[in-house]
């Protein structure tokens, strides 16, 4: 690993990799300037039509609004609930324990396609109407699982003796909580929370069992891309925007992800 | 409007129903299907009330485009909601899922419709409160895919062939045949839809080409006959490039050369050719088969009164002009001819919209294929084991 | 514990100390630490009520209506015990052929992904200065942001037959690939959507390890492949275990990429999806279906073994 050749190597293969992962995306944002409505190589022109299209297009406006806010909710749901079982877990030694770490496991290690089946045959049982909420119902179920994984890594690296220390010092359990543990976990809670929020914002398969008449945005993305036409077009304008509001989020992680050691200043 | 919290309440407390053994006993799966409330006359409304604010549709994507969809939203009120369907399959499920009362209407094909008249998923409508109605072409009034025994279970709505789609620049001289899907010299450069219903396709073929066969109605197969359109197709398998599952999917097949002959439907050819592809498509000389598409109203629909509205303002001749425009199909109002040629010259007459019903009764029209073959005999195939068969050739 | 305790906070605010609510409180969190197991208790019931009453509940609904059938008259479901799914399951050579199809692309997908991901995290966590390494994690984190279908669709434009990769070949006058709607593009597509998803857990895996260890290996005369083999392998196992937990059971349940790219070529996810939606013959789909959540059951108890769960 020391000798320089090996080295270069890997960098030349980070290289690749790293084209591999972006070009596609690249190519989705150099699409949204395609003026032709059927999609080929060579682009033979260039326009911003399909921006115009797409703005005064109220479903993408009425998707992305449907996303953002199943998003949000279900993220909130994952940090409560994952939360609580990240602690749960990692303090007390019950009878079950084994099982139910296995059983958290089980939303992002089923294919999401079983899960959606399940959960849209059960609400079908239950009489409940497909909504925003059977959504949020379906995406919390995973998200849970996120910031229970993020939650418990860091748990799992902090030294229980803080919080013993600050029980011996006097402090109550919501002191405890609110200026020992909570500043310990809350770099890692906002990391599993945006890719809670991510994974939650792009799900597709599970989402189609569980929406009703409404369309979160990776719903009318399949739409449009069932459909083609001069609906396609804006699907790449519309993944573009979304890559440019995108960057907040991606600031935010790798901000913390610096700050926790992930990624580490040498 | 309930509160939300009382929603989420009543979400939990449902949820909670569902244990295995509330499951057990409830009963999994098909969900509503199961009352046949299939009323009667008397129990048809006589009258259009005041619209509940809301229509939940299932519907094929462009079909409900803003263009006539928000001046619907001004004019009732009722403010409309999509969920969009990748295939006839996929309507019937949905239409059934939650119950059934999810959805108020669905745009079903005639490969769809007979299934949900059949599974009680559909209610017969008032066709007097439909003032259109009575302009519609007289194949489409009453069609067998949505009137059983005098009732109609929804107003058609738009129809179209299905056609033979071409490169110019490589098929020559030009097809005139649907032989020419199941010709080897194009091997690879093949596409046809992946739907079960191709299955008539090929049984149509076959009526024209094997009289032997003694195929009468492509939807209503005997075992024997069946079983050779199932072998055309598995004869056929190896020469196929793609299966298009989506239309966007054989535009781009097309566009790109992946493929150069296929069976098609008119949108694709449009959406080809405006972008300057080198397509055509036509009706080859066996004729062909057809799909024809029906507004069907839920036997759970929670807003009758928009779904009427919908109905009645979706079948006016000018908004039946402009959806036909738009995707590029038939309309079922005879009247829409006029507003057709006023959106784009010529328009009535390239989609047939004023051809004599001779035209029309060349037309095998989609209907879902039962046991019940229409002649006394009930040994025809039904729709399950054609999919199963699908899945074969596929395979 | 809110309104009890606001409303006593009110209280003691009037009679001019918080002494009430304080001692209440500690009095309270004092018996919640006397009392682990309540504590246990008020943690885990509402994660494990929302898990059991809808998850599981529903999994274990979907699992008991594989054993029932589907009425070909009425399209309604029959609620009497049978085996008929599984056997018409093991006696398709179709059936099997889709089983086998889609768990082979989904092995080779997470064994590429592993590929791919190991010199690139390695790269990332030990050789990249502070600044490239922030690079690289927006690289890995921007993908996971842009829509999955998107992605595919992109790939869709890069593989067809005159598409972008046919058309460099053309440049470079080298033959075309064929590989438009087959298993090679799904087996391209799936590395490429799933790859962030390896590398996540991999990196974080190689990062944690110490810097000694590799030190102390090159000291006791390991060269670079040695290390490489017997101290970081090792190591970082288990985060490679739990990035193809991720890549297997996504590619395993994926019936969306076949679609799109797939040619007509069936995933397990397509048989669930198509028989959903066929006549609503949800026991098939589910007998179908039980085939991967075994797949993954084994796999996960492997994984389990191999101390992955750690490193997820």
């Amino acid at each position: 690993m020391r000798t320089n050749g090996s080295r270069v190597a890997l960098g030349v293969w980070t290289g690749l990799v790293t084209v591999f992962l972006l070009f596609p995306i690249v190519l989705i944002m150099v699409y949204a300037f395609n003026k032709a409505t059927v999609q080929s190589w060579p682009i033979t022109g260039f326009s911003i039509k399909w921006f115009t299209k797409a703005w005064h297009n109220q479903e993408i406006r009425d998707a992305l609004w449907l996303s953002l806010k199943a998003g949000l909710l279900s993220t909130g749901i994952a940090i409560l609930l994952g939360t609580a079982a990240a602690f749960a877990v990692h303090r007390f030694r019950f009878f079950g324990r084994e099982v139910v770490s296995f059983v958290l496991i089980l939303p992002l290690a089923l294919p999401g396609i079983v899960t959606g089946m399940a959960l849209n045959s059960s609400f079908t049982v239950a009489g409940i109407d497909l909504s925003l909420w059977t959504i949020v119902v379906g995406h919390a179920t995973f998200c849970i699982v996120i910031v229970y994984n993020n939650a418990l890594a860091r748990l799992r690296r902090t030294q229980s003796s803080l919080v013993e220390a600050s029980m011996d010092l006097g402090a109550d359990g919501w002191q405890t909580f609110r200026f020992v543990t909570l500043p310990v976990m809350s770099t890692a809670l906002v990391s599993g929370a945006l890719l809670a929020f991510a994974l939650s914002f792009d799900e597709v398969i599970v989402t189609y069992f569980t929406a009703g008449a409404q369309n979160t945005l990776p719903l009318w993305i399949l739409g449009a891309i069932r459909h083609g036409g001069s609906t396609l077009p804006q699907v790449n304008v519309a993944v573009l925007v979304v890559i440019l509001l995108t960057l907040i989020p991606v600031a935010i992680s790798v901000r913390f992800a610096r700050d926790t050691g992930v990624l580490r200043r040498r | 409007m309930r509160p939300k919290w009382k929603r989420l309440a009543s979400l939990s407390a449902g949820l909670a129903l569902v244990g295995a053994t509330a499951f057990l006993a409830a009963g999994c799966g098909g969900g509503g299907g199961g009352k046949t409330t299939t009323g009667n006359d008397s129990n048809l409304p006589q009258s259009i009330g005041k619209g509940e604010g809301a229509l939940n549709l299932v519907a094929w994507e462009g079909y409900t485009e803003a263009q006539w969809v928000k001046p619907f939203e001004q004019q009732t009120g009722c403010t409309v909601h999509a969920k969009y369907a990748g295939s006839s399959d996929e309507m019937v499920t949905l239409m059934r899922s939650g119950g059934g009362g999810q959805y108020d209407m669905v745009s079903a094909s005639g490969d769809a419709s007979l299934r949900l008249i059949r599974g009680g998923d559909v209610q017969p409508v008032n066709t007097d409160l439909i003032p259109d109605w009575k302009n519609f072409i007289g194949v489409l009034q009453s069609p067998p895919h949505n009137t059983v025994d005098g009732k109609h279970y929804g107003i058609s709505l738009q129809w179209g062939p299905n056609t033979l789609l071409y490169r110019t620049d490589k098929i020559t001289p030009v097809p005139t045949s649907w032989g020419d899907i199941y010709d080897p010299k194009w091997n690879g450069r093949i596409t046809i839809p992946d739907n079960p219903i191709q299955i008539a396709d090929a049984a149509y073929y076959l009526s024209k080409t094997n009289s032997d066969l003694g195929i009468d109605d492509p939807y209503e197969l005997n075992q024997e006959q069946f079983d050779a359109a199932v072998n055309l197709l598995k004869e056929q398998r190896p020469l196929i490039k793609q299966f298009w599952p989506f239309a966007s999917d054989e535009i781009e097949l097309f566009k790109r050369g992946d493929v150069w002959i296929g069976a098609s439907w008119p949108y694709q050819t449009n959406i080809l050719q405006a972008d300057g592809a080198p397509v055509k498509d036509l009706v080859p000389s066996e004729g062909t088969t057809g799909w024809a598409d029906t507004w069907m109203l839920s036997t759970k629909a929670k807003h009758p009164n928009c779904a009427y509205l919908w109905m009645k303002y979706i079948s006016t001749p000018k908004v039946q002009a402009q959806q036909a425009i738009s995707y590029g199909e038939t309309p079922a109002n005879k009247l829409a001819c006029a507003d057709m040629d006023k959106i784009e010259k010529g328009s009535c007459a390239k989609y047939h919209a004023n051809a004599p019903t001779s035209y029309y009764d060349s037309i095998k029209f989609w209907k879902t294929p039962i046991s019940d073959c229409g002649n006394g005999d009930t040994n025809c195939i039904d729709y399950t084991k054609w999919v199963t068969a699908w899945q074969e050739v596929k395979g | 514990m809110g309104n009890g305790l606001a409303r006593g906070e009110g209280v003691s605010v009037v009679a001019g100390g918080r002494s009430g609510w304080a001692a209440r409180r500690l009095r309270l969190s004092a018996g919640l630490w006397r009392r682990p197991w309540l504590r246990a208790v008020a943690l885990l019931t509402p994660p494990a009520a929302w898990f059991v009453v809808i998850y599981l509940a529903a999994l274990v609904a979907l699992f008991v209506s594989a054993f029932w059938a589907l009425d070909p008259l009425t399209s309604k479901i029959v609620h009497s015990w049978t085996f008929d799914n599984f056997t018409q399951i093991f006696e398709s050579s179709t059936y099997r052929t889709i089983a086998f199809r889609t768990i082979g692309i989904a092995a080779a997908v997470t064994l590429t992904c592993a590929v791919v991901a190991l010199p690139f995290a390695y790269f990332m966590a030990r050789i990249a200065s502070p600044r490239l390494r922030t690079i690289l994690f927006v690289v890995i984190l921007v993908p996971l942001w842009v829509s999955y279908l998107a992605r595919v669709y992109s790939w869709k434009l890069i593989l067809a037959q005159d598409g972008l990769l046919n058309w460099t070949l053309d440049k470079l006058h080298l033959p075309n690939a064929g590989v438009a709607y087959s298993s090679w593009a799904m087996w391209i597509v799936f590395s490429y959507v799933w790859l962030p998803f390896m590398i996540l857990p991999v990196y974080a895996a190689m990062e944690r390890i110490p810097d000694s260890y590799l030190e102390a290996s090159s000291d006791l005369g390991a060269r670079g492949w040695r290390t490489m083999r017997s101290v970081v392998l090792p190591l970082v196992f288990p985060g490679l275990v739990a990035g193809s937990i991720f890549t297997f059971s996504l590619t395993l349940g994926d019936f969306i990429t076949p679609q799109l790219v797939g040619g007509g070529k069936q995933f397990i996810g397509n048989v669930v999806y198509g028989n959903v939606g066929v006549a609503g013959n949800i026991p098939f789909a589910a007998a179908y279906a039980t085939i991967p959540m075994m797949v993954m059951a084994i796999y996960l108890v492997i994984a389990r073994r191999l101390g992955a769960f750690e490193a997820l």
